[in-house]
């Protein structure tokens, strides 16, 4: 333990990061940790929707449309955090120049736009019985539209250039930009009076929700975790599958 | 069941953009490994 952590002091932390920039090795090291991410995915998922929807009783305020909450409350959170992962790919594209993390900033991009728009279609769905309308210019509402325009902007602003490395450059200034929104959608709900309630789930304190709804909500918020980095896992293998492609083709190219 | 249109609303939603996610993201890793074999066919056993 002790000569591996000398051992780990004395290699630049960049270094280390180039280990895992040889496509060989990523490849190898996703696909034997693929499975790992995506059958638990679809056990923890699969459970979780059971449970919210036929097991967990019905909300003494809410009624049924609680059970709305074990889709969004999962999809609010992956919104959040797809894009703080989308944002520190973006820091180690441009402090180490390191080519794994523009890949994976291009791949959660899609992703976490599609998490972010199932967390607005289900939040309308859930508003219009429970508030009487289908959207309100909320902060937290607010701010979450921000984040979608983010992904869509990145997932845009990669593909706008000849070069791809103009490409990521540009994207990852923006998805840095863009971190500024998360904090503001995390403490909309403190710092205005919103519409939406506050968290009902922190880190530091304990949950102000029954066991009997949070058990659902913790299967399908654990599954549907594992299931967005299976995906971002299997996007980001073949994406390296294909620039590897496109080299091999440019080689034989140059040399006919 | 209260509610239950926006319930089979928001599950159908979900339903939709899981498969959509999950087999696009299938289909573009068989698709990349096949067209890697087919360049390199050593380098696609090594790397997958």
């Amino acid at each position: 333990m002790e000569a591996s952590n000398t051992l780990t002091s004395r290699v630049p932390r960049g270094r280390m990061l180039h280990r895992f920039a040889n496509p060989g090795r990523f490849l190898r090291l996703a696909a034997r940790v693929q499975p790992f991410l995506t059958w638990p995915a679809l056990v923890l998922t699969a459970a979780g929707i059971f449970g919210g929807l036929f097991l967990s009783p019905p909300d003494y305020q809410q009624g049924d449309a609680v059970r709305i909450m074990y889709v969004h409350v999962p999809a609010a959170w992956l919104a959040s955090s797809g894009y703080a992962a989308l944002a520190a790919a973006s820091f180690v594209s441009i402090v180490w120049r390191h080519p794994l993390a523009d890949l994976a900033a291009v791949e959660i991009g899609p992703v976490g736009a599609a998490v972010t728009a199932l967390c607005l279609i289900t939040g309308s769905l859930w508003g219009k019985p429970m508030w009487g309308a289908w959207w309100v210019w909320d902060a937290r509402l607010t701010s979450v539209l921000v984040l979608f325009f983010l992904y869509v902007g990145h997932i845009m602003l990669v593909r706008a250039f000849d070069d791809p490395e103009r490409g990521y450059r540009a994207g990852a200034i923006l998805a840095l930009i863009g971190v500024v929104d998360l904090p503001i959608i995390k403490y909309s709900v403190d710092w205005w009076n919103t519409l939406h309630q506050p968290a009902s789930i922190t880190l530091t304190g304990a949950p102000t929700i029954s066991g009997s709804l949070l058990w659902p909500l913790a299967l399908t918020a654990l599954g549907l975790t594992l299931g967005f980095w299976a995906v971002v896992t299997g996007r980001l293998r073949a994406a390296v599958m294909e620039r590897r492609t496109r080299a091999l083709l440019g080689a034989q190219a140059e040399a006919a | 069941m209260t509610h239950l249109p926006y319930i089979l609303g928001s599950y159908a939603a979900f339903a939709v953009i899981a498969l959509w996610l999950a087999l696009s993201a299938s289909f573009r890793l068989r698709h990349a490994r096949r067209r890697l074999n087919a360049v390199d066919p050593r380098a696609g056993q090594r790397q997958t």
